[in-house]
């Protein structure tokens, strides 16, 4: 199997809630792009490619305050928090192309002291690709965001396999575990039980408070280039051994599925693992996109890290934590690090496959996959292995 | 009147334009209506351009039973969008209809914590304003 592409650099801002970043939309991810473009051993000039999240900036922009004088590239993934990842797989066929030679993807948000997080899609939703069936056939309705729309599966999972309350649950204590080894979580040093998830208040049946994403302030970003490039940086890259996207069908709209639990990531997943040539058992952790705890489940069965409807079962017994069969999101995730798009995501796999993790570092770790998950159930996964 | 909270904010309405102009302008008129295919026969919902089975540009506005069933559902008691702040708890509902389209709605007489998958149900008709009607759902009479 040829390696696609590599990830040469990650940066991170911190990440806040209270009394929020103090730095603009832009000035926020300039700051993760910059510490990302120092970590991979470059200079501005040097980035010719960008990639930004849908509606939250222009390369022109990003390339005007970094000074990439030679900017021959950009795209943006109208994936919503699916994109990330695709703009990796996207980043990653570029740079082979000779599309250019190194692409920054960068995200992130002030998604606590600016418009809060909740809001961007529950009032208009326009900027959905299928916002104007949302418009018409749900906010009358009151089916007005992420939350809604994503608990009516989970109810019909918990219907059709007996997926339960307590097992969404074990989702939410093992991030919020992983968040305590984390000095950049949100929710280090707020431990939480399982009592404590069964108990916060319901906000969307059966999504309970605690089954939600944060809302934070805070953004990350990575570099992408060739194998043969990242030799001359002179640090170890971490290599992009596929990369790979996918949509529902139909992807504008939730309720019409022939397969209600069909997401993007059940076309993606086999793909990805079929250009690794490995298989899910060969993972030695998962960065799963965690807008909400039943996602991770969903996503576990979809990727085949276990067969549709096992899903509850896998998640016990302490499996997807550290130390466990599987760990997922050792990094806290969205639901206790911190929401940055699954770009937080990406940098932890990463520093999980340098060696980098400190107290949390997963074991030997060899091969790692991440996901991405946005807008209806668009669906995106890379395989990442260390050098 | 149900569509405006407490809170004076009005609730979103449909744009009446185009395909959603005549899936509401059915209901205007007090009936169901979801688009059928003209060549394969094929149901769908929410309407769309072209049939995504056969790729025939061409359709009826056939006339559904009204009934069907609930297919899942979720109880909102937080609302995330203003207008639905003095609602809560309330349930969106996904209704499996005998056609086999599915339609996201809300039901007028079955509080939430009453729901149940498959219950059976059949349309009503709320109109919001004059020219907007809200299809919604009752239980069957048994
Ligand atoms: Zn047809």
């Amino acid at each position: 199997m040829t390696d696609e592409a590599c990830i040469v650099g990650i940066g991170e801002t911190a990440y806040v809630r209270k009394p929020g970043s103090g730095l603009s939309l832009l000035g926020l991810q300039l700051q993760a792009a910059v510490r990302a473009i120092e970590d991979a051993g470059l200079t501005g000039r040097q980035i010719d490619g960008i990639m930004p999240f849908p509606n939250l900036g222009h390369a022109e922009s990003f390339a005007a305050n970094l000074g990439c004088e030679n900017l021959r590239f950009q795209s943006i993934v109208w994936m919503g928090g699916a994109a990330p990842v695709a703009s990796l797989r996207v980043a990653a066929a570029a740079v082979r192309q000779g599309l250019a030679d190194h692409v920054l993807i960068p995200g992130g948000w002030n998604g606590y002291s600016g418009a809060r997080a909740r809001q961007t899609v529950a009032e208009d939703v326009s900027s959905l690709p299928g916002g104007a069936i949302a418009r018409d056939y749900y906010l009358p309705f009151g089916f007005s965001a992420p939350p809604q729309w994503y608990s009516v599966m989970a109810r019909r999972h918990m219907h059709e396999f007996g997926t339960r309350a307590e097992q969404l649950g074990c989702i939410a204590v093992a991030m919020r575990k992983h968040a305590q080894l984390n000095p950049n979580a949100v929710m280090k040093a707020r431990p939480m039980s399982i009592e404590d998830y069964l108990a916060s208040p319901m906000l969307a049946d059966p999504y309970r408070f605690f089954d939600c994403c944060l809302e934070t302030d805070g953004a990350a970003a990575v570099v992408v280039t060739t194998p043969e490039r990242a030799r001359d940086l002179g640090k170890e890259p971490v290599f992009i051994m596929s990369a790979a996207a996918g949509q529902p069908c139909p992807a504008d709209e939730i309720t019409n599925r022939k397969d209600i639990f069909q997401t993007g990531l059940s076309l993606a997943a086999p793909e990805a693992f079929g250009r690794a040539g490995i298989s899910p058992g060969d993972v030695d952790f998962a960065q799963i996109y965690d807008c909400f705890t039943f996602e991770v489940l969903q996503q576990l069965e979809e990727a085949g890290f276990c067969k549709r409807g096992e899903g509850g079962a896998f998640v016990e017994g302490g499996r997807i934590e550290l130390g466990g069969e599987l760990p997922v999101n050792t990094h806290g995730g969205l639901l206790s690090e911190a929401h940055v798009l699954g770009l937080n995501h990406i940098v932890e796999a990463v520093r999980q496959l340098r060696g980098d993790a400190g107290e949390r570092q997963v074991a030997e770790a060899e091969v790692g996959v991440v996901t991405g998950w946005g807008d209806f159930g668009d669906g995106s996964i890379a395989i990442l292995r260390r050098a | 009147m149900v569509n405006q909270g407490e809170t004076g904010i009005p609730r979103p309405l449909p744009e009446l334009e185009g395909l959603s102009g005549d899936f509401y302008g059915y209901c205007r008129d007090r009936e169901l209506r979801f688009q059928r295919c003209s060549d394969c026969g094929q149901w769908r919902h929410v309407p769309r351009e072209m049939c995504a089975e056969c790729g025939s540009w061409n359709w009826e506005g056939e006339r559904s039973s009204g009934r069907g069933r609930v297919f899942t559902w979720t109880v909102v008691a937080r609302a995330l969008h203003p207008a639905f702040q003095d609602a809560c708890p309330y349930a969106p509902v996904v209704i499996e209809m005998e056609e086999g389209v599915r339609v996201l709605s809300e039901m007028t007489d079955c509080a939430p914590e009453e729901l149940e998958i498959d219950l059976p149900v059949e349309v009503v008709f709320e109109d919001v304003n004059e020219d907007v009607t809200l299809p919604k759902f009752r239980r069957t009479a048994s």
